[in-house]
């Protein structure tokens, strides 16, 4: 699905990713946890194709094609769905003419012919229904006015409608109560298939009790210092982010 | 012996141009004759003069332009409908200056609606008499000098208390010419106590050549009157147009007043509203979008002249390409003016590093109780929102689409005429292609 291989990338000159390589098959769920500024956040933009970013060095194959020489769209259009870990308020766009229009722009892009609006309005019931979405849509614009656990599940709401390859979902538990977070969670895994493959950022293991992830990596300082099975989630909970820092600098 | 030949500038040539018009020119001549010597004296106004500083008007003066308007083509009722947007309007068509009464809706117009031509109307009307030249003070400005001593009449509107408002009145401006030409169409609008109407006016230039519309329209809405009042500017890449609105607003009166600069390579604004007679209310809005060359200058001044007025004003404006944009926004509040609220916000994005703006929030207050503000904001379009967008597979183009038409939407939800919006929405899609 995504190969990513020493990849080094920087913000204002500043070397923040220094040598990530990671492997996602189809229909796996890769957690990356780590503390903060670790560099979890600005993988996640690297992969959506933030201009901010530059990458100094390595390279990222998604579905044998080189990510990084593709516009952010391209991206979407190839696939890649990036859930903000804050999503941006757009006053005066509403959600239903944003989604229509990215869902045209990726249809002609796949060379398939714009979706009927009976057909787009049905979409959006069914796929709203999977993050209990009960917001009136139409009427409203993008992100504008919603609370936090609202913005999160229009994040998932977002990808259930835009059917990506891979969704990489950037500290999506940030900010929820139990609740919403367990509704998050049940969306993703809803979206689950042998087909899709997600990379789940997160800072707590809290997430990967609802979200249970083939491999959990540990971040740290720009690489990844450690590989594992879900258990290593629940290691780093119990042993906190510290023992990662001694055992790096033993290392 | 030398022959010395002196080029007589354009300026002189208007005067020379009024003195031999004078004996065929209708209404007061002391008056047109006061206005000339007011224009004769300050002249085109120049980057030294405050109010133009940022246009510059004498520079378009430089060269010639010609007074006879010859049509390059017979204007057909086809050619009115197309250009009257499909609105459902009695249209009013003026053609390079003149009112052409067999071009317009004449024969529809209900009863309670007088439609004439101004010149004629100055001289056998008594409101028409009584109003014409009271609000448009030629010591204001040389344009209205100019347009004073010179023009040559255009449309008289008069909608009497019990007028029906069933469908807008549509003044279509039409601009064609073979050669450059300048052109003073004067209106006049008169809407008696506790009358209502619609008013378009739309500017079309669909001739070759770059003339000059240096347009004035007077509005005097009576105590409790309601006149919703259109401006739409599109006038291609041919026309230079200064387009100045004098309204005086009675008590209880509400003005509302729409300009939509969507084209023409150089397009004035003066919009003056007085606030005459306590408790009345205007609310001015504007939108500019501008690219290549073009230059758009939005002067507007709003007169708090007595107690309990309320005035609240929205511009919105879109620099692309080396174009400029100018608001400058005045606000007197008299000393007599209390209890006024008057509210004005500006605001601007520029898309390239070549386009600018010059904002300019202006509040003269003499009075004590009064609640006043104002709001100006210049800024780029929003990367982040544009990144969000772009990840979720919407093309650039399409993207920055979506948050110009969202920008501009504020303004544009105001226009209450649907078919005007689509239309004025569809314009703002062509221009953003």
């Amino acid at each position: 699905m995504i190969t990513i291989k020493n990849l080094h990338a920087s913000v204002e000159g500043k070397e923040i990713l220094r040598g990530v390589t990671m492997n996602v098959r189809p229909g796996e769920v890769h957690a990356i946890m780590g503390p903060n500024g670790s560099g979890k956040s600005t993988l996640a933009s690297v992969l959506a194709g933030r201009e901010d970013y530059e990458v100094t060095e390595g390279e990222i194959y998604f579905n044998g094609k080189n990510l990084l020489e593709m516009s952010p769209e391209v991206r979407a259009r190839e696939g890649l769905f990036l859930a903000f870990q804050y999503p941006v308020e757009i006053p005066g766009v509403s959600n239903i003419n944003f989604l229509r229009t990215a869902i045209n722009d990726i249809r002609e892009y796949r060379g398939q012919p714009a979706m009927e609006a009976k057909d787009f309005l049905a979409l959006v019931k069914e796929k709203q229904k999977l993050v209990e979405l009960d917001i009136r849509l139409a009427n409203r614009s993008v992100n504008e006015g919603f609370s936090g656990g609202e913005k999160k599940r229009n994040e998932i709401f977002q990808m259930a409608m835009l059917e990506p390859k891979l969704g990489v979902l950037d500290e999506t538990d940030s900010g929820l109560d139990i609740d919403a977070l367990r509704i998050v969670a049940n969306g993703v895994n809803e979206l689950r298939s042998k087909d899709r493959s997600f990379i789940v950022i997160t800072h707590y293991q809290r997430l990967l009790d609802y979200i249970v992830p083939d491999f959990v990596h540990i971040l740290f300082d720009g690489q990844i210092v450690r590989t594992g099975p879900k258990e290593l989630a629940l290691e780093l909970e119990e042993k906190g982010y510290d023992w990662i820092r001694t055992h790096t600098v033993e290392l | 012996m030398t022959r010395v030949t002196e080029k007589i500038s354009f300026q002189d040539q208007l005067i020379t141009r009024f003195e031999e018009r004078l004996p065929f020119l209708f209404g007061d001549p002391e008056a047109r004759k006061a206005a000339a010597l007011l224009f004769s004296e300050k002249g085109f106004p120049t980057r030294r003069t405050e109010d133009y500083k940022y246009i510059a008007p004498d520079i378009l003066f430089k060269k010639e332009y010609g007074f006879r308007a010859d049509p390059v083509r017979i204007l057909t009722e086809a050619d009115v409908k197309k250009l009257s947007m499909g609105l459902n309007a009695y249209v009013l068509v003026i053609l390079n200056g003149a009112f052409i009464p067999e071009l317009s809706s004449i024969s529809e117009i209900p009863p309670g609606i007088i439609v004439h031509n101004l010149a004629d109307a100055v001289h056998s009307d008594e409101t028409a008499k009584a109003h014409y030249g009271r609000y448009a003070q030629p010591a204001a400005d040389p344009f209205i000098a100019l347009n004073t001593a010179l023009n040559e009449g255009g449309i008289f509107i008069h909608i009497l208390k019990d007028a029906p408002n069933d469908r807008p009145l549509h003044i279509l401006h039409i601009t064609d010419n073979a050669t450059e030409t300048f052109l003073q169409p004067r209106n006049l609008v008169v809407l008696d106590d506790n009358a209502e109407a619609v008013l378009i006016e739309s500017f079309e230039t669909i001739g070759p050549v770059k003339s000059f519309n240096n347009a004035l329209t007077e509005i005097a809405l009576a105590p409790n009157a309601i006149l919703d009042h259109y401006r739409v500017q599109w006038e291609g890449q041919a026309g230079h147009l200064l387009s100045t609105v004098q309204a005086n607003v009675s008590a209880g009166a509400l003005y509302n007043t729409f300009t939509f600069t969507l084209g023409g390579v150089w397009v004035r604004n003066n919009l003056n509203v007085v606030l005459s007679g306590k408790k009345a209310e205007t609310h001015l809005f504007g939108l500019y979008l501008l690219s290549g060359n073009q230059v758009c200058d939005n002067h507007t001044v709003v007169d708090h002249t007595v107690p309990d007025c309320m005035s609240n004003e929205l511009y919105k404006g879109v620099m692309n390409g080396k174009s400029t944009g100018i608001f400058n926004g005045k606000i007197f509040v008299r000393p007599d003016a209390q209890k006024t609220n008057a509210f004005q916000t500006n605001r601007n994005i520029l898309l390239s590093d070549d386009a600018t703006i010059n904002t300019k929030p202006q509040l003269e207050i003499y009075a004590d109780d009064v609640k006043c503000s104002h709001g100006t904001s210049t800024g780029r379009i929003d990367e982040e929102a544009l990144f969000y967008l772009r990840t979720r597979g919407i093309a650039e183009t399409h993207a920055r689409k979506l948050l110009i038409r969202a920008f501009a939407e504020e303004v544009v939800d105001q226009v209450e005429i649907d078919l005007l919006k689509e239309y004025i929405e569809t314009r703002i899609d062509d221009i953003l292609q």
